[in-house]
């Protein structure tokens, strides 16, 4: 397929963007109820909160995988010096990711209190790792990474522990948790319903005192990633976008109307990461020298290649969208355990 | 150690482990498919309790093997940077499309599957069960392409040289169908059918030895002896042929894993034995002339050797090693076609299960796949070496350009330690679900599922 005079390399930038979004907003609330898992004590009210996400985080993590795939096909450089540099700080994702996924798979098999103890932890330290480092690898390459001539890393594993990195890795967590409680609501009833109304209000506030100094944060420290919304003030409009999503939160919640919450938490999703790709294009990894720095044009595949990864990504992405609508509709409503569940 | 050989300790510990999942799960989705089919063919129950018993094993097997197969898709870039900046435009394309074509599938139709059964009718519950199965295929389709690209490079140019030199694809169809990718993949699925088929017979076969479940092992064994039968016949086509390919596309490996070294007509084949790798013979015994009629047709073929193929030592692969694994891996598969004709051959004429001996060799044959599956891989990557992508890029080139050792090591043994535990906690849960065995109350189908299709409104 021929796609005429399209910039390839900024649609592939858009796309990979899109992926990762999609991949916050679904496994944002696994990652978020795994980070609340340990706040109940009832192995019944456990056992829902895993069967909330049960039958769809598998699913959820295929956005990660694909976005990794896509990244690598379409961004090769940035793939080899993100992963290659970020060696250990990765590893220790996959480890958590494994943990999670584990954990979500064995805890219900056997009813020893350990064990199902044992799960609970890996579930939730899993889900926090990975969430805490997602934050720090977008902050590092936000903030920028030693990148010597050659492309690659230049720095240490100590390197990417910086406290803007931290601060994005902990506003992660905040958020995801935000999210998660707020999907708890739409699948659950009864006396587990009535607990989550009373964390949604300490999560919401977690997540505004963290999103409140990422922000002061960035204006002081980090302020390249605030260059195009400064001259380009239409922009503004998406930082105001932001700002209503995450009040109509509390708003939303207040009224009931969980949904309508749950909307606007993935609209704050989409708004932050358009902002962050927004500062961030055309540059896909800051460096420290900024020449240095990886973009669209000097990390990318063949136009050839990239042409080729549209084609495949109009043709499959419509039929995972439907099918990924339908399966969410057959699992609708309020979670039920029977013998099937986790 | 340096860093080349720890991170290829790591990939070859991080492939091995995941490998014994994917081809289970290829297998069983075709086993599950099966069997869904019978019970809404037939409407008899015991094959919707076969399959909501298979359908838990099956969810095991799946979970481990997405777990440990993230591992592998990260891998690429941790540890092979320069690797991935080389092939980043032919591989990766391949890696995104088994994403967005077989894991959206898998994952997505995966939760109808296991957590759908009172919630969908039977029609949607059987195409979600045949969607999961076919995305498991798809997974293999792009893996199997990726990695026969690797083998037989086709459909790309390189540009740049040294250090900055990589390939781009010029044609996407040419490199997805490469020389090997049409026998690799065949090859590669049969061996997964074998894995399904295979652990359905030792199960079945275990509980008729303890006198458990005997209707329920009966029928899960009669399927299971059939698809297992079918499945190892095919592999000897498919093994046979892709064979042919290695003969025709990659002489050298063909020559390691016969441990030839002097190019000759009437090249014999070895049954088993071993590569003096010092004075370049192979000690055991060899049949004179079947290499080359096998590989060519005519006994007076001449097939290559390793000291005209590849004369410089460095560009041999470890030959005694790839010998051995490959003539594992072939001994293995007449095996499983005999004991598969075995016991189907008793189990039609109604005496299987008064032969103890050979319900005790069906519950041991559930290895024989594996062990074949994995040998089959080394024998296969083992045989590319040193080549990374054959004839294009050493495997010493290929690594990341900024990782340590001592990192490299802090991986291994974090993988090292979590894997163990992995194993033995899969090994526990199956071993659970076995000695639990099917539930009875699986008979009367419950939800929707219980509505017989043409009674809906």
């Amino acid at each position: 397929m021929s796609f005429g005079s399209l910039d390839l390399n900024t649609t592939w930038f858009i796309l990979i963007g899109v992926l990762f979004t999609g991949y916050a907003m679904l496994d944002g609330f696994d990652l978020g109820v795994g980070a609340l898992h340990l706040f109940t004590r009832e192995d019944e009210e456990r056992r829902t909160l895993l069967n909330a996400i049960g039958p769809v985080w598998d699913g959820n993590e295929v956005w990660l995988v694909t976005g990794g795939g896509a990244l690598f096909a379409a961004f090769p450089n940035v793939y080899a010096t993100v992963f290659s540099g970020f060696y250990l700080a990765f590893v220790l994702l996959l480890v958590a990711l494994i943990f999670r996924a584990v954990a979500i798979e064995f805890r219900s098999k056997k009813p020893m209190r350990w064990w199902r103890q044992m799960w609970d932890a890996g579930f939730a330290a899993g889900s926090l790792l990975s969430s805490f480092l997602i934050g720090v690898a977008m902050g590092n390459i936000a903030w920028g990474v030693p990148i010597d001539a050659r492309g690659e890393f230049a720095g240490t594993f100590w390197t990417l522990l910086k406290p803007y990195p931290i601060m994005l890795g902990i506003t992660t967590v905040a958020l995801f948790m935000m999210h998660g409680a707020i999907y708890l609501l739409l699948k659950t009833d009864g006396p587990l319903h009535v607990k989550l109304r009373g964390w949604i209000n300490n999560t919401i506030i977690f997540f505004i005192i963290c999103y409140a100094v990422t922000t002061m944060a960035t204006l002081l420290y980090v302020p390249h990633m605030a260059t195009r919304v400064r001259t380009n003030p239409w922009l503004f409009s998406i930082v105001l976008l932001n700002m209503l999503a995450i009040a109509n939160i509390p708003r939303e919640i207040h009224r009931g109307r969980d949904w309508r919450a749950f909307l606007s938490s993935c609209t704050a999703m989409i708004a932050l990461m358009g902002l962050f790709g927004l500062e961030m294009y055309p540059n896909l990894v800051l460096s420290d020298p900024v020449a240095n720095s990886l973009n669209i044009h000097n990390a990318a595949s063949s136009p050839k290649t990239l042409g080729i990864m549209l084609t495949i990504a109009l043709i499959g992405m419509p039929i995972v969208l439907a099918y990924t609508v339908s399966i969410y509709w057959i699992f609708r409503g309020k979670v039920k355990l029977d013998k099937m569940s986790y | 150690m340096n860093v080349l050989t720890l991170s290829r300790i790591q990939f070859t510990l991080t492939i091995a482990f995941h490998y014994i999942y994917p081809p289970l799960s290829i297998g069983l989705g075709v086993m599950l498919v099966l069997m869904e089919a019978l019970w809404l063919a037939t409407d008899k129950p015991i094959y919707h309790q076969m399959a909501r018993f298979w359908t838990k094993v099956f969810a095991l097997t799946f979970a481990i093997g997405v777990a440990t197969g993230i591992v592998m898709e990260f891998e690429f870039g941790t540890n092979w940077a320069t690797y991935s900046r080389y092939v980043g435009d032919v591989f990766g394309s391949a890696l995104a499309a088994e994403g967005i074509f077989a894991f959206f599938l898998e994952t997505g139709f995966l939760a109808v599957l296991l957590f759908g059964w009172d919630r969908v009718g039977r029609k949607v519950h059987f195409l979600s069960t045949c969607m999961v199965c076919l995305g498991a295929h798809f997974s293999a389709v792009w893996i199997i392409a990726a990695n026969s690209w690797m083998q037989t490079p086709a459909g790309f140019h390189i540009l740049g040289e040294g250090l900055t030199a990589r390939a781009e694809i010029t044609d996407f169809w040419a490199m997805v169908f490469s020389a090997s990718f049409t026998d690799r993949l065949f090859h590669t699925l049969c061996g997964a059918w074998q894995a399904g088929a295979f652990l359905v017979v030792s199960v079945s076969a275990w509980y008729l030895l303890k006198n458990r479940h005997r209707e329920f092992a009966r029928a899960s064994l009669r399927l299971g002896l059939a698809v297992a039968l079918a499945a190892s016949l095919l592999q000897l086509v498919s093994g046979h042929s892709s064979a042919r390919g290695v003969a025709k596309n990659q002489p050298v490996k063909l020559a390691a894993f016969e441990g030839l070294y002097n190019t000759s007509s009437n090249a014999p084949l070895s049954l088993f034995g071993w590569v003096d790798e010092k004075n370049e013979k192979v000690i055991g015994p060899r049949v004179p002339g079947l290499l080359s009629y096998l590989a060519y047709d005519s006994t007076g073929a001449p097939v290559a050797g390793l000291r005209q193929a590849a004369p410089a030592p460095q560009d041999r692969p470890p030959v005694n090693l790839t010998f051995q694994f490959f003539h594992l891996m072939v001994a293995i598969g007449f095996a499983m076609i005999v004991i598969s004709a075995l016991g189907f051959l008793f189990f039609w004429r109604g005496s299987l299960f008064e032969k103890r001996w050979l319900l005790w060799l069906l519950v041991l044959s559930v290895l024989g796949p594996q062990i074949a599956n994995q040998a089959g891989w080394f024998a296969a990557e083992l045989g590319r070496q040193p080549w990374i992508v054959q004839g294009l890029l050493r495997t010493s080139e290929g690594l990341s350009a900024v990782v340590k050792a001592n990192t490299v090591l802090t991986s291994i043994l974090l993988f090292s330690v979590l894997y163990v535990l992995l194993f033995a906690v899969f090994a526990y849960l199956l071993n659970d679900k076995i000695q639990h065995g099917p539930d009875d109350a699986d008979l009367l189908p419950s939800g929707k599922l219980a509505l017989p299709e043409r009674n809906k409104p």
